[in-house]
């Protein structure tokens, strides 16, 4: 009898709290699951860089939160959408994982959403850049951290057509990111007054790119704007110098360039470029010590946007749960878009109601080989994107979470 | 101005050349791995690493002795040939009396630890390798413009592959070669050191595979998946050919270039399909591949 009479009590104690919190840490331990491309073309700009950010996120918080120690564990999805839905479900289901971080690959991230909306339990992507994350397929418990593909798109396209870049091609990476990217970005041309006159779709991932090069240049276009990323990026650009291509006036345009990315081509084939991103690790005081201190850990390399992205978001979702002492999905992250956002990675971001967290960007050019002062100095920064000009805004949103 | 399909002529030109270079490279290494298969017994799952390395080795040369792309074209397939022997005498050695399977496993899981090395090491975006002065710039042919780089690729790998067909079909240490596959007892008793002839044929191969490294280095990023990406395309092609078969490895190499370049025109999507559907196709029809002889 007195069982069922405590257990009222509880009952009752915990309506009366709604909203709040049941102050409690499920299992006893908050569980941080890293899940990325561990070993394909986004190792490197993701991967265990964004583990070990992950990591320093954690131990920064002081290795333990509410009470109860945090434990962070990765792995690799190999960029298969079926792969990453699976680590997902049996990390939720028998791992006690409370937070899915990072997740390259579009693909990969949207069925990964779907698992944990099921599951009530978070989803903090990074490196991710479809928008669909944060529209058809958004989610309560979904947060959209370091960029999206409406960014990169409003960024680059319309600063490119301003400078007189009008017809555009494009050279698309045959997925769910690169189908996104190409639509905003079309988007984005035709609003400030250009034209697109042709496209292509890769195979991803894919090596040889002269054949879409040699359809683009003989397309009479002002500009050939590759959407895709991390190794295809690499190889077309390499291709695209062969070819001739920028020598007989045509531009390129990198619409999703990572540091890892520019690192590797060097500077004489990537200066110039004009990229979108969310964060780099010279902007300011707050993120060169960051990235020093991530540097150092990391065999020299500096942190990529979405590297620093992990360090943020995990750094929030920490505050969160320490705030109402509780690990629970949805009140959670309801916490999490009540809070602003200062740290090294911005200043003032605000997660809006379909998961979008809405930042400052920044359009960047690459420097020559003279401008740089050394390895990773590689971008000098154009002009700042305000957040509620960069991101796509809530009335064009397909989100029902949002209210119309 | 002619249209064929809809696709004017100097387009499809240009993409049927692009195919003969991508072909090249098929050849070369389809070339390598059919020479181990016919003379070894062994499928060569680490080929594809063999030419990884070939291309880091060129790097490396580079990096870290100033050693440029012509001196390179020789050394780096000479190192990883040497390479390719002590794999074959330390381990595969002991294969050839088992299973086709177990050759497999090895050279798999050698592929692995290859690759996997280099990725600890190097990361995995890939270290530029630039083109050789003396081939930048292009050509313009009218319907496109011909990087000289590539013109020399195809150039590069049709020499490589004559004279190799050359060695095996009209020396008489191709000759020796081909009679110790047929029956290695006979010829061993005929005073000639077989193992050392089937090791050197697997260095040889080898060094086919780096060589083909070296010619991609400046072209497609040099990183440590490089290879893992062309292998499964190039088993293709030589499942097509016909395994063993070096003539169909060449040709087959060549034409699935082509096939494939002309896929990319009509429908890109399914450009990194059609050879797979191709190897169906001739399965099918013809098991033993369009050159290879029914056991």
């Amino acid at each position: 009898m007195s069982k069922l009479k405590t257990a009222l009590m509880a009952g009752i104690a915990s309506v009366a709290l709604a909203g709040t919190a049941q102050a409690e840490i499920t299992n006893n331990v908050v569980k941080i699951g890293v899940l990325d491309d561990m070993s394909g073309v986004y190792a490197d700009l993701a991967g265990e860089g964004s583990v070990l950010a992950a990591r320093m996120a954690v131990e920064d918080a002081g290795g333990s939160v509410a009470g109860s120690p945090i434990e962070v564990i990765s792995a690799d999805h190999q960029n298969k959408a079926d792969i990453a839905a699976n680590v997902a479900r049996q990390w939720i289901d028998t791992d006690q994982v409370d937070v899915v971080v990072d997740v390259g690959n579009s693909a990969a991230a949207l069925a990964v959403q779907e698992v944990t909306e099921t599951k009530g339990k978070v989803h903090l992507n990074s490196t991710a850049a479809t928008t669909a994350l944060t529209n058809e397929k958004c989610s309560p418990t979904g947060v959209h951290w370091t960029y999206d593909t409406y960014a990169l798109a409003n960024g680059t396209g319309k600063a490119l057509v301003e400078q007189g870049a009008k017809k555009w091609f494009f050279i698309t990476a045959d997925y769910a990111f690169g189908h996104s990217l190409e639509e905003n970005t079309s988007k984005a041309v035709k609003s400030a007054g250009g034209e697109v006159v042709g496209s292509v779709r890769a195979p991803f991932p894919n090596n040889d790119f002269s054949s879409y090069l040699l359809q683009a240049q003989g397309s009479g276009a002002d500009v050939i704007a590759f959407a895709n990323t991390g190794g295809d990026f690499v190889n077309a650009l390499k291709q695209a110098q062969e070819f001739g291509i920028t020598q007989s006036g045509q531009k390129i345009a990198g619409l999703l360039v990572f540091l890892t990315d520019v690192h590797s081509l060097g500077l004489e084939s990537t200066k110039g470029l004009t990229i979108t991103t969310g964060w780099y690790w010279d902007q300011d005081e707050d993120s060169r010590a960051w990235a020093d201190r991530f540097a150092e850990r990391n065999g020299g390399k500096r942190p990529t946007m979405v590297q620093a992205g992990v360090y943020s978001a995990v750094s929030h979702y920490l505050k969160a749960i320490a705030a109402i002492e509780s690990d629970e999905g949805k009140p959670v992250v309801d916490q999490m878009k009540q809070t602003p956002i200062n740290d090294m990675f911005a200043k003032n971001g605000k997660i809006r109601e379909d998961g979008r967290m809405v930042h400052d960007m920044k359009l960047v050019q690459v420097k020559t080989p003279d401008e740089s002062k050394g390895e990773w100095d590689y971008y000098k920064i154009l002009s700042n994107i305000p957040g509620d000009q960069a991101f796509m805004p809530l009335s064009e949103s397909t989100c029902d979470l949002v209210k119309q | 101005m002619v249209d064929i399909l809809g696709v004017p002529m100097p387009v499809l030109m240009g993409q049927l050349l692009l195919g003969l270079i991508n072909g090249a490279f098929y050849a070369v290494l389809s070339l390598g791995l059919a020479l181990i298969f016919g003379l070894l017994n062994i499928i060569n799952f680490a080929h594809g690493a063999f030419y990884m390395l070939g291309a880091f080795v060129a790097w490396l040369a580079l990096q870290y002795l100033g050693i440029g792309y012509w001196p390179a074209l020789i050394v780096a397939p000479l190192v990883v040939g040497v390479f390719g022997v002590i794999v074959e005498r330390l381990l595969l050695k002991r294969l050839y009396e088992l299973d086709h399977l177990y050759g497999l496993l090895l050279t798999f899981g050698l592929a692995l630890v290859i690759e996997g090395t280099f990725r600890q090491l190097y990361g995995i975006s890939g270290q530029p390798y630039q083109l050789p002065e003396s081939l930048s710039g292009g050509i313009n042919l009218g319907f496109m413009f011909l990087p000289k780089y590539r013109a020399w690729v195809i150039v590069a790998s049709l020499v490589m592959c004559l004279a190799t067909w050359l060695i095996i079909e009209r020396t008489k240490l191709g000759a020796l070669m081909r009679a110790a596959t047929e029956n290695p007892d006979l010829v061993r008793a005929f005073g000639v050191n077989v193992p050392l002839l089937v090791t050197l044929t697997y260095g040889f191969g080898v060094a086919l595979a780096a060589f083909a490294g070296v010619l991609a280095a400046p072209i497609y990023s040099v990183n440590p998946i490089m290879g893992s990406h062309l292998i499964i395309v190039v088993f293709a092609v030589v499942v097509i050919g016909g395994m063993g078969s070096i003539m169909g490895a060449v040709v087959s190499g060549f034409m699935l270039g082509v096939f494939e370049g002309l896929t990319r025109v009509f429908w890109p999507e399914a450009s990194s399909v059609v050879i797979f559907v191709i190897m169906a196709v001739v399965l099918m029809v013809k098991p033993a591949g369009l050159f290879g002889r029914t056991a």
